[in-house]
């Protein structure tokens, strides 16, 4: 009913065309099986609703033809007939009204259900992506899946699908009724059908092929405001204000021509439908009156039909309409599905990370409850059990990685670092340092060769319990909505304030949160904009630290800290990495001097390695590095 | 506000008039043709007058295909009215933006003003062609319809008299009720989509830290509140439809009760009951659309009043110069400066600075992050303006300048400087658009970026994307230095510009200025202090005030800040 009056969206939006339009709704209606019984409900209620529509109005023939004409100018009419026959309208009427509200209100129910278990069954699915995923997709087409592909869906579940419904039967029982009623006025309803449907295929293909043009010229202009609003400043600088607005206008202009184009034939349906039911009621009026004339029908039979001429081109233009709607939705929903079918990140590993109690002999035995001290369990296959303690041992064999598998960006990586030490990786952007650190917590599974952990192939040690050995302070510090404790404790879920408060003091972080506002109760807003680079790096380098695991892995911070915060920073990690194996992505050679051991990457390649004293007495790419004759970029 | 915004109709008036018009024609034959079906059966069918019938029945056909005609011109004419509108709101607003200050930027955020100009617009065109056609169509059609009734039985016609406020006050309080709902619904629903967006950026933390399970269960109460919220929210509105249907049935029974009642009684005919069964249909979806439309008004209401928020909002720097004059050199004169974002005394970012750079010279600035080198440079080529205090350049006081001048004369690298989609050269170019392929090249070999541009397989013409994406840190920040010098200014300043560029090179560029740039007033903030040491002035800077100035030598011995700057950068390079 009047449904698409506002929708803004709609004229941005073009109509796509699913791949198997079938399959999806199909796929569609499992995720609505939970509410069966339902959607059972909803059925029957639509099919009421329409047909006591249509019976109402069929009662108008035996109301004018048997109640009123023949009454007409007597003296002492009787009217109980009539009266009974109103009382039966009035029924029938309130049952059509009864369910409309029923489908109405039995759909709500259906589709905000399936729509959450649609967002949850995405977000816990995208939980479980791999990396390679996300490295893929850029986060706007992603979060479009959770806007506008879960929205068209919705709407069609909630608005399209019904009412198609409706319409449909409405339609159907609307046209056996006129062949009940005249089969004569029937063809004439044929023939003006026949040219509704033609003229709109005709406007809907034409409408269709504007709207991808209009989506061009719209994405073009989208685009040149995003880049130019990004470098106002720049454009300032330069003087280019009216040049930039020159660009803009002419883009704008072929929006507009485009634009203009696309709705006409979007706006044009609804009057031409609207005027060609007109066009069947004047043509029904003037058949059905020479018809009456020549007494082949009756008044009682005009009065019906002409109302249900009227009741005909609605649902008939709310098809039309509608189909578009659901194509589109489809198309949507198809992408939603192609996301829920990605494969999730594999991970057949089989040995876990166990709390363990460690006796004076060695032997390990496993404890239900936190001891500080983990082991590695390693079920065998004649079912015994063997433990091994967790020290932080990383080993690379001869490791070969590429993203693409064209390209190859890690060749023939191997490396070894015993628990405690520190490896720092040297080189420039794309030397692959941050490769090699993705790969030990399985970020990215190897092509070749192996990674040890402990004497461990890591494709062997569950995921995550892999990763809870480990812990990574990034480059780009994310911090979470939230307050700083709960940002701290992200580390350690079930860490007690006391051990958050040790953990910021241990990364030097205590002393600044507690001169903010609310201390360590204050809320951070999205990324945490109102901390600067420096204390977001504080307290990414806490949350580490209130995780306690025996490897660790720090992308060092960026070039923007002043020197103050560096220094602390500075400290903060150094607390940090006391007794811990550590690999470092160093970008500031100021900070690897210490290492036991430096690896200089180059082209995926290790080029060299040793200590500081050593790779400068070698005087190569590390010595020029490090005296600045080379770039690191 | 909503008749304001009407005057960026410019051109499109036409048509914004014309559209409404078209309409009114569809409406009055529409209305007209039920009118001449009641004649055809009172008079043709009751006279037995076949000729009239057919005469008549031409007429409607002649009706409704006039009406088409009006139908389709006036879908026409609002399609283009409405997409003109939007043209000329997105014009006047991005040359709005355009002609903002560093000042009145500062105070919107590049999300908000992209939202403002794609989003927004869209609402509001959408917004203006339902306002052209519907609110046109639709209240006509209510009144029209309405006095046909009432001139064919004005008893009769009671029942739309009741109907019509009936249906029209459930459907406000309806909405009225709904409306809080959904505002509650849409803040759950942003909430949602931000958790998303969050788990998107933090995804290699969460997996880190193995917290998806945690993040799921965070991720199911926020859908499950969303899901609650709707529910709540669209529970009212779900009475829309079967409330329409009960409005229809129920003036449908009433007419033909009553209406046959009077026909038995004679006071009627049978073809005027017919006339007025159409009219029902008539009349109340008109009602259903007038509300739908100030629905969608109300929704636009908000983008209107963003909008409005960008086009009120006056440039804080005029341009105030005298014509015809120039900058006589790249001196520049800082005379007790304060400045101020916030415009406010008790807020200064800059206090009583005061220095004097000679035509020619290279000074160096340096300081810890948020010591406002960035505002002090910032104030030379007016970007902002001082709260107190002079800034001469060049002989002038800044303001005294057109600002093309001013700028022109001062080229500036920015801090998070960009590159936009285009060729290099064509990027280039924006520093002088008449340069010559050679003057481009050498400007580039000054800024050691020649032999990278070079190595690309397009050269010059290598495309970059948005943003300059497909250059590393350290060309772009080259190419920004070449397209600076390319403007050939009397006054260069480097923010922090080659911050990611060895220091081998950065030497280099430093030498190539001293040898090409004779003539030009170079400044450069860096926070390293080997870029600057060599420089004939070094100011440092500390909290907005001038904490000392003076050649590297001199500040050695009396800068502490200095100092120690140099002192913890020199541990790291050997």
């Amino acid at each position: 009913m009047a449904k698409g009056a506002i929708n803004p969206r709609s004229a941005g939006r073009k109509v796509e065309r699913p791949a198997n339009a079938f399959k999806t709704l199909l796929r569609i209606l499992k995720y609505m099986l939970p509410y069966k019984i339902q959607l059972i409900f909803v059925v029957a209620a639509v099919f009421g609703a329409a047909i006591s529509r249509v019976a109402v109005t069929y009662l108008l023939k035996p109301a004018v033809n048997i109640y009123i004409v023949p009454m007409i100018g007597r003296q002492d009419p009787d009217l109980s007939g009539f009266s009974r026959l109103v009382l039966i309208m009035t029924l029938i009427a309130g049952i059509g009204v009864l369910c409309t509200y029923l489908f109405n209100r039995l759909m709500l129910n259906v589709v905000t259900g399936t729509m959450r278990q649609v967002r949850v069954d995405m977000f816990t699915h995208m939980q479980r992506l791999p990396i390679k995923f996300f490295d893929t997709h850029t986060h706007g087409s992603v979060m479009s899946l959770y806007t506008n592909d879960v929205d068209t869906l919705r709407e069609m579940i909630s608005m399209s699908l019904p009412h198609m419904l409706l319409s449909l039967t409405t339609v159907v029982s609307i046209f056996i009724m006129m062949i009940v009623l005249s089969p004569l006025l029937t063809v004439l309803v044929i023939v003006v059908l026949m040219l509704m449907l033609i003229t709109i295929r005709c406007v809907a293909s034409k409408s269709s092929k504007y709207f991808s043009k209009q989506q061009q010229a719209l994405s073009v202009v989208n685009g040149y405001i995003e880049e130019m609003a990004e470098g106002t400043k720049v454009v300032k600088v330069f003087c280019r204000e009216e040049k930039v607005k020159q660009k803009f206008r002419e883009c704008n202009e072929t929006l507009f021509h485009q634009a203009s184009n696309a709705n006409t034939f979007a706006n044009i349906l609804m009057p031409i439908i609207g005027n060609l039911s007109y066009l069947l009621f004047a043509a029904t009026s003037m058949l059905g009156g020479y018809l009456a004339v020549i007494g082949r029908v009756d008044l009682g039979t005009i009065a019906a039909f002409l109302q249900y001429t009227r009741n005909f081109s609605m649902p008939v233009s709310q098809i039309s309409m509608q189909l578009n709607a659901i194509l589109s939705a489809l198309a949507g929903a198809e992408r939603i599905f192609k996301f829920l079918d990605e494969p999730v990140e594999s991970d057949y590993g089989y040995v876990g990370l166990v709390n363990a109690e460690i006796s004076k002999d060695g032997t390990i035995a496993e404890v239900p409850y936190r001891t500080g001290k983990w082991a590695w369990k390693h079920p065998h296959h004649d079912k015994t059990l063997s433990y091994t303690p967790l020290k932080g041992d990383v080993v690379f064999e001869h490791v070969v990685f590429g993203y693409e598998p064209e390209k190859i960006v890690l060749n023939d990586i191997s490396l070894e670092a015993k628990a405690g030490q520190k490896i720092a990786f040297v080189g420039s952007t794309g030397a692959g340092k941050t490769t090699i650190t993705n790969l030990i917590n399985r970020f990215y599974d190897l092509r070749h060769g192996k990674i040890r952990y402990d004497g461990i192939n890591i494709n062997k040690i569950k995921k995550d319990d892999l990763r809870r050995s480990l812990s990574m302070v990034l480059q780009d510090t994310h911090l979470f909505t939230g307050t700083v404790m709960e940002n701290i404790r992200y580390g350690k879920l079930d860490a007690t304030d006391e051990e958050v408060y040790h953990a910021a003091k241990l990364a030097n972080a205590d002393s600044f949160i507690s001169s903010l506002p609310q201390g360590y109760d204050t809320v951070l807003t999205a990324d945490g904009v109102n901390l600067s680079q420096g204390q977001r790096q504080l307290i990414a380098i806490a949350r580490a630290a209130i995780a306690n695991p025996p490897v660790l892995i720090l992308d060092e911070a960026t070039s923007s800290i002043d020197t103050r915060t560096e220094a602390l920073i500075e400290q903060g990690m150094n607390t940090l990495m006391k007794g811990r194996t550590v690999f470092v992505i160093a970008h500031r050679l100021s900070t690897v001097r210490n290492a036991d051991k430096i690896v200089v990457l180059e082209h995926g390649k290790i080029i060299e390695t040793g200590t500081h004293d050593e790779l400068i007495k070698l005087k190569k790419r590390y010595y020029q590095l490090y005296t600045g004759l080379f770039e690191l970029s | 506000m909503y008749f304001k915004l009407l005057t960026y109709l410019g051109r499109f008036k036409k048509q914004a008039i014309l559209a409404p018009l078209a309409v009114i024609g569809e409406v009055a034959l529409e209305i007209y043709i039920p009118f001449l079906m009641a004649k055809i059966i009172d008079t043709g069918i009751a006279q037995r007058d076949i000729s009239f019938i057919v005469r008549t029945g031409l007429l409607m056909i002649g009706a409704a295909i006039v009406s088409l005609l009006c139908g389709a011109a006036g879908a026409r004419l609002a399609a283009v009215a409405s997409a003109g509108f939007a043209m000329q709101i997105r014009n006047a607003v991005f040359g709005k933006i355009q002609d903002f200050s560093f000042y009145n930027i500062d105070r919107f955020s590049t999300a908000s003003l992209i939202t403002r100009l794609t989003t927004d617009i869209t609402f509001i065109q959408n917004a203006f062609m339902m306002v052209l056609r519907a609110l046109v169509r639709s209240p006509i059609m209510l009144v029209c319809a309405t006095m046909m009734a009432v001139r064919i039985n004005a008893d009769l016609s009671i029942v739309f008299f009741v109907a019509i406020p009936f249906l029209g006050i459930s459907l406000a309080v309806m909405s009225t009720m709904a409306h809080k709902h959904f505002l509650k619904m849409f803040s759950k629903y942003d909430a949602m989509n931000s958790s998303i967006q969050e788990m998107l950026i933090a995804v290699r933390v969460v997996k880190a830290f193995v917290r998806e399970k945690f993040e799921n269960k965070k991720f199911n109460d926020s859908a499950t509140d969303l899901r609650d919220a709707q529910k709540r929210a669209e529970k009212i509105v779900i009475f829309n439809m079967p409330l329409m249907n009960f409005s229809m049935e129920a003036c449908l029974i009433c007419i033909v009760w009553f209406g046959g009642n009077f026909i038995i009684q004679g006071k009627m005919q049978t073809g005027e009951l017919f006339s007025f069964l159409t009219y029902i249909g008539m009349i109340l979806t008109s009602l259903m659309m007038i509300s739908f439309v100030f629905i969608g008004i109300v929704i636009s209401q908000a983008s209107i009043r963003r909008i409005y928020e960008v086009l009120n909002e006056t440039p804080d720097i005029a341009d105030t110069g005298k014509d015809g004059l120039d900058l006589k050199d790249g001196s520049v004169v800082f005379d007790n400066v304060s400045f101020s974002y916030s415009k406010k005394a008790e807020n200064l970012t800059l206090k009583n600075v005061s220095f004097r750079i000679e035509s020619g010279q290279t000074v160096g600035i340096i300081g810890a992050t948020g010591s406002s080198k960035t505002t002090l440079v910032q104030l030379i080529p007016r970007l902002y303006d001082v709260f107190s205090g002079r800034v001469v350049v060049g002989g002038h006081d800044v303001r005294e300048y057109h600002l093309p001048v001013l700028r022109s004369a001062v080229s500036m690298v920015l801090q998070n400087n960009l590159l936009f989609s285009g060729t290099i050269a064509e990027n280039l170019r924006w520093g002088d658009e008449t340069a010559s392929d050679l003057e481009v090249r050498q400007m580039t070999q000054a800024a050691q970026a020649d032999d990278f541009v070079l190595n690309f397989p397009d050269g010059y013409n290598t495309v970059l994307g948005q943003g300059g994406v497909n250059v590393s840190g350290g060309q772009k920040q080259r190419l920004c230095i070449a397209r600076a010098l390319l403007r050939k200014p009397k006054i260069l300043i480097l923010d922090d510009s080659t911050s990611a560029v060895d220091t081998a090179t950065d030497r280099k560029i430093r030498e190539a200025f001293k040898n090409q740039l004779k003539e030009t007033t170079k400044i450069i903030i860096a926070q390293r202090v080997s870029s600057i040491m060599d420089a004939d002035k070094i100011i440092v800077l500390d909290q907005g005030e001038i904490s000392g100035i003076g050649t590297h030598e001199e500040l050695m011995k009396t800068n502490a800040i200095y100092k120690d700057v140099f002192m913890s950068q020199q541990k790291g390079v050997a």
